[in-house]
């Protein structure tokens, strides 16, 4: 722990920092290779969804002789007995309880014959059987409401953080980081073979949540390391926003750890204690989704948003006086290396070996050590901090 | 807010929250509630979740038309106490019913549908080719063969009649009795009864049935043609398609238990034209009857069909009440109705007309429905299910807990103090709305609550960080606190502003479980702004003044030198650590 925080020290000042930015080719290569086993997936396998969105029967009763395996086949054979369901799907939920599946039935008719041909079976008393019987529409009318929420918060997020950084660029990055978790979500549940509930698809919205909650805190950083830099000539917006990653990153690790540790208690009951249910499929859809929006706020938001800073002019002009000022400053100094090409070098770094991100100590461009682009005292820029900075340029 | 002036009042803050808190639970004690109110799938029970589809030719689905059916479902099982009905979103009702062995309400509720009067052209044994001849033949058993026939016959029906509520002189209520054996088809478990042989089907002329030229409703006056007698021979009972249930055409269909088949007229009264329905022993009678009351067109409908076809030859002299395309009874004419009132007689007993009465009186809703979900959860598995709920709730707090003083050392005590209010805050707010507004906690419910610790916990790390942050730039402990609470309360708005606005879509435009999910993913995340701006805060504000947190104790999780800053800048140690008043 004390490791990270010292880490954590070492990020915020620049000491070590990791090229998220300009390594962001390698990102994008993965980003896109999970994102194509994850479509793959789904169109070779599909989802397996749920009996709440086929719609059926499906009863569960407790087995008080604790051997639920041994029982299921007679529990099959007394259910078909019924001539209501001919295949019923019976399994065992740990070793006291069976879950018995059917078509759609009757609820005043088919659902009471079933569930006392269990009930006599098991010799248990009907009471005792849970029963939930799905229409063959609900699960669509779920989905298409999912859908729809989903559609309606993707506008009006886009919206709220245009309005709060003023910047429609942060808007896509944060949308389209968000699209990559979802897609990434999906396409595990398909390749794993995961069933789609009811319950796995409030976990993938609430994903939606998350994922942009922890882009809105990376891009707070990256704004306030970026204010004002258009008029300066220290560094580019890509450096300002790697510095940005960098002193956001240790509370981004934080931030997952905590936002899981709850998700993996509920995964814990729901698969040991409870068997299948809403809290399992809840909390695996919200542990991938979690994973994967940790990720893409750092490794996919953030880069694209320099991709797409760095087209504006201003960002270009930006990035030649940097250039520039750098190659001034390596003349004075008499320097013939050492000192890494600035900025996010987009074409010269494309073709970087993808070798993971390992930290290594990097000095910042044309800063002293130990100073991030929030420099000295002495050597105020306008982009410095100012505790009581006007809330202006909002 | 006190955070937000240049001297910090920690204390008001403090008090402010305390205050609520106290206010909060003083309420609930004034109440009696100590627990929140929980959702079926912990605590046992039966819910049904309805779907409206709106019917042929009608237009979209209004909330007027909703709120009308709830009324309707919540006198229904009125009988049933501790019921709840309710509407949820724009076209569902969820109706909820706790404890075991409560199937009954599926029926009852099942039989929430459409109403329709319509005449009766034809009528004959289910599934069997017409009679040629007009002798009654003994009961053919439908393709439901009911192993309790008990053979007992209900006569058929019939109508007067009734009340005095108009200024015509109406003829007295007489229960006349056509005789004919027709089973009321009311009770699921009913009696079979020898069906009536067709008279319909002797000597049919094939001209179409003519639509009576007066007034609007199209009376036929010549039985079912042989086109339509020819369908309802081929006709089964399960053919029937609620899509093509259209009130203007004519209507293959069955009665309940599927031993007769009917061709129907179109639709002469609408359920939703009848005002009342009562079930009533008149004196000096000895069988129960039903007393009508009609509203809106349905006098005027009543009045006209009634004079067309009371001198008609059976069966056209009888119209069929259609619930949701089943007949559950078809009482005959047996004189001009002109007041708008009207009974059905017939054998009833007591069950049989309030059976009757019913279903007229709630049969009749604006809406169909379908039932989209039927669930029962035994308590056993309720309470399993609540355990498992709260056991992962303790259990994600301990690794928060945990975590939180690992990494934070003594600011973890504020971690745990927080989350602890937090904690306090919501089982308080989870109570009182269940008491103001009847939110139930369901086990997705408690997973809401759940992973909002997450997001609760993360505004500490935000202000926490960031108060390192402002450590490494080189300020005091002091002056940290209050510019890097300035720069994480704006990251903490933002980011709880987009979990909050999350929670609102989803609950607005979802379904099931999924609303109470939001609802307290919502609710926490106010809580946790609530906490953390009066709370959290002020604590690390008071805590800052400490000598133990103040000059960076190496448990303090300020420590300078992990921080990369000497003590002496922590403390602002040049000359103006002056130990601060105590503000009240």
């Amino acid at each position: 722990m004390s490791r990270l925080g010292e880490l954590g020290h070492k990020l915020y000042t620049g000491e070590v920092s990791i090229d998220f930015i300009k390594r962001r080719k390698t990102w994008y290569l993965v980003s896109v290779a999970i994102i194509v086993i994850s479509v793959g997936g789904l169109w070779l396998r599909g989802v397996d969804f749920s009996i709440e969105f086929r719609g059926g029967a499906d009863f569960q009763a407790p087995v008080s002789t604790n051997n639920a395996n041994e029982r299921i086949a007679e529990v099959r054979e007394a259910v078909a007995e019924t001539g209501l369901a001919e295949e019923p799907i019976v399994t065992a939920v740990g070793n006291n309880r069976l879950d018995i599946q059917t078509p759609p039935l009757d609820a005043t008719e088919g659902v009471p014959k079933i569930r006392q041909a269990i009930a006599d079976e098991l010799g248990v008393a009907e009471e005792d059987v849970n029963y939930s019987l799905i229409g063959p529409s609900w699960g669509g009318q779920i989905t298409a409401k999912a859908l729809q929420a989903l559609g309606v918060f993707l506008v009006l997020v886009m919206g709220v953080i245009w309005l709060y950084f003023r910047e429609w660029r942060m808007s896509v990055a944060a949308i389209v980081a968000l699209i990559h978790d979802l897609v990434i979500t999906v396409g595990i549940y398909a390749l794993i073979g995961f069933e789609v509930t009811p319950a796995t698809v409030i976990g993938v919205l609430t994903i939606l949540g998350y994922s942009l909650y922890d882009t809105v805190v990376v891009f707070d950083k990256v704004r306030e390391n970026t204010r004002g830099l258009a008029s300066s000539s220290r560094v580019t917006y890509s450096d300002a926003a790697n510095l940005a990653v960098n002193q956001t990153l240790v509370r981004s690790i934080n931030t997952s750890i905590i936002a899981l540790l709850p998700v993996a208690g509920i995964l814990f009951i729901g698969t040991f204690v409870l068997g299948a249910g809403t809290l399992k499929d809840l909390s695996l859809a919200l542990f991938i989704g979690l994973a994967a929006g940790t990720y893409s706020s750092i490794f996919t938001a953030t880069p694209l948003l320099c991709d797409l800073k760095e087209r504006e002019p201003a960002m270009k002009a930006l990035r030649r006086r940097v250039e520039q000022r750098q190659q001034s400053d390596a003349a004075k100094a008499g320097l013939t290396g050492g000192k890494k090409p600035s900025g996010d070098a987009a074409d010269e770094a494309a073709d970087e070996a993808p070798g993971g991100a390992e930290p290594r100590p990097a000095v910042k461009v044309g800063q002293a050590p130990g100073s991030g682009s929030r420099t000295q005292p002495q050597r105020k820029t306008r982009s410095t901090r100012s505790s009581r900075r006007p809330k202006g340029r909002r | 807010m006190a955070t937000t002036t240049k001297r910090p009042h920690p204390w008001r803050a403090l008090l402010a929250l305390l205050a609520a808190l106290v206010v909060g639970f003083v309420v609930m004690a004034l109440l009696g509630a100590w627990t929140p109110r929980l959702g079926l799938d912990l605590r046992g029970g039966t819910s049904i979740t309805l779907t409206a589809r709106p019917a042929a030719g009608q237009g979209p689905i209004t909330p007027d038309q909703l709120n009308e059916a709830v009324d309707i479902i919540r006198n229904r099982i009125g009988a049933i106490s501790e019921a709840e009905v309710t509407t949820q979103g724009n076209e569902h009702i969820i109706v909820e019913v706790p404890g075991v062995g409560r199937d009954e309400i599926v029926r009852l509720v099942g039989q929430t549908a459409q109403m329709r009067f319509r005449q009766v052209l034809a009528v004959q044994a289910a599934s069997l080719p017409p009679a040629p001849t007009p002798t009654p033949s003994p009961s053919a058993t439908g393709p439901t063969p009911n192993p309790t026939a008990t053979g007992t016959a209900a006569p058929q029906p019939s109508v007067t009649p009734s009340g005095t509520a108009t200024p015509q002189p109406t003829p007295s209520a007489t229960a006349t009795n056509a005789g004919r054996a027709v089973t009321s088809a009311l009770l699921a478990q009913g009696t079979a009864s020898p069906s009536p042989s067709p008279s319909a089907t002797a000597s049919t002329p094939a001209t179409p049935a003519t639509p009576a030229p007066s007034g609007p409703l199209k009376i036929a006056t010549t039985p079912a043609n042989e086109a339509q007698l020819a369908a309802l021979a081929k006709y089964k009972c399960d053919d029937y398609d609620a899509a093509k249930d259209d009130p203007n055409q004519p209507l293959l269909t069955c009665d309940r238990d599927g031993s007769q088949s009917f061709v129907l007229g179109p639709a002469i009264i609408l359920g939703s034209e009848i005002a009342d329905a009562t079930p009533g022993l008149p004196q000096q009678e000895i069988n129960w009857q039903v007393s009508l009351k009609f509203k809106n067109q349905g006098p005027k409908k009543l009045a006209q069909a009634s004079r067309e076809m009371y001198q008609l030859d059976p069966p056209l002299n009888s119209f069929a009440i259609v619930l949701d395309g089943k007949v559950i009874s078809y009482p005959n004419f047996e004189e001009p109705i002109p007041g708008g009132e009207a009974s059905i007689t017939g054998n009833f007993t007591q069950v049989q007309a309030t059976d009757l009465a019913n279903v007229l009186k709630y049969g009749a809703l604006p809406l169909a429905f379908e039932a989209s979900e039927v669930s029962t959860v035994t308590p056993t598995l309720g309470a399993d299910q609540l355990t498992g709920g709260l056991t992962a709730g303790i259990i994600g707090l301990g690794l928060v807990v945990i975590f939180s003083f690992l990494y934070y050392r003594g600011l973890g005590l504020v971690v745990v103090a927080s989350l602890a209010v937090a904690a306090a805050m919501t089982f308080a707010a989870v109570v009182l709305l269940g008491e103001a507004q009847g939110f139930t906690l369901t086990l997705a419910g408690i997973a809401g609550l759940i992973v909002a610790i997450g997001i609760t916990a993360d505004s500490f790390v935000v202000f926490f960080e960031r108060l390192r942050d402002e450590i490494r730039e080189g300020k005091t402990l002091r002056s940290a606190v209050d510019s890097g609470w300035n720069r994480a309360r704006r990251t903490i708005l933002a980011a709880d502003s987009v979990s909050l606005l999350a929670a609102v879509v989803l609950y607005v435009l979802s379904v099931g479980n999924v609303r109470g999910f939001a609802y307290a993913l919502g609710l926490t995340t106010i809580v946790d702004l609530i906490v953390v701006f009066l709370f959290t805060k002020p604590l690390v504000t008071l805590l800052s003044r400490t000598k133990f947190f103040g000059e960076g104790h190496r448990l303090s999780g300020l420590d300078p030198s992990r921080l990369g800053v000497s003590k002496a800048k922590l403390t602002g140690a040049f000359g103006r650590r002056t130990p601060a008043p105590r503000e009240a």
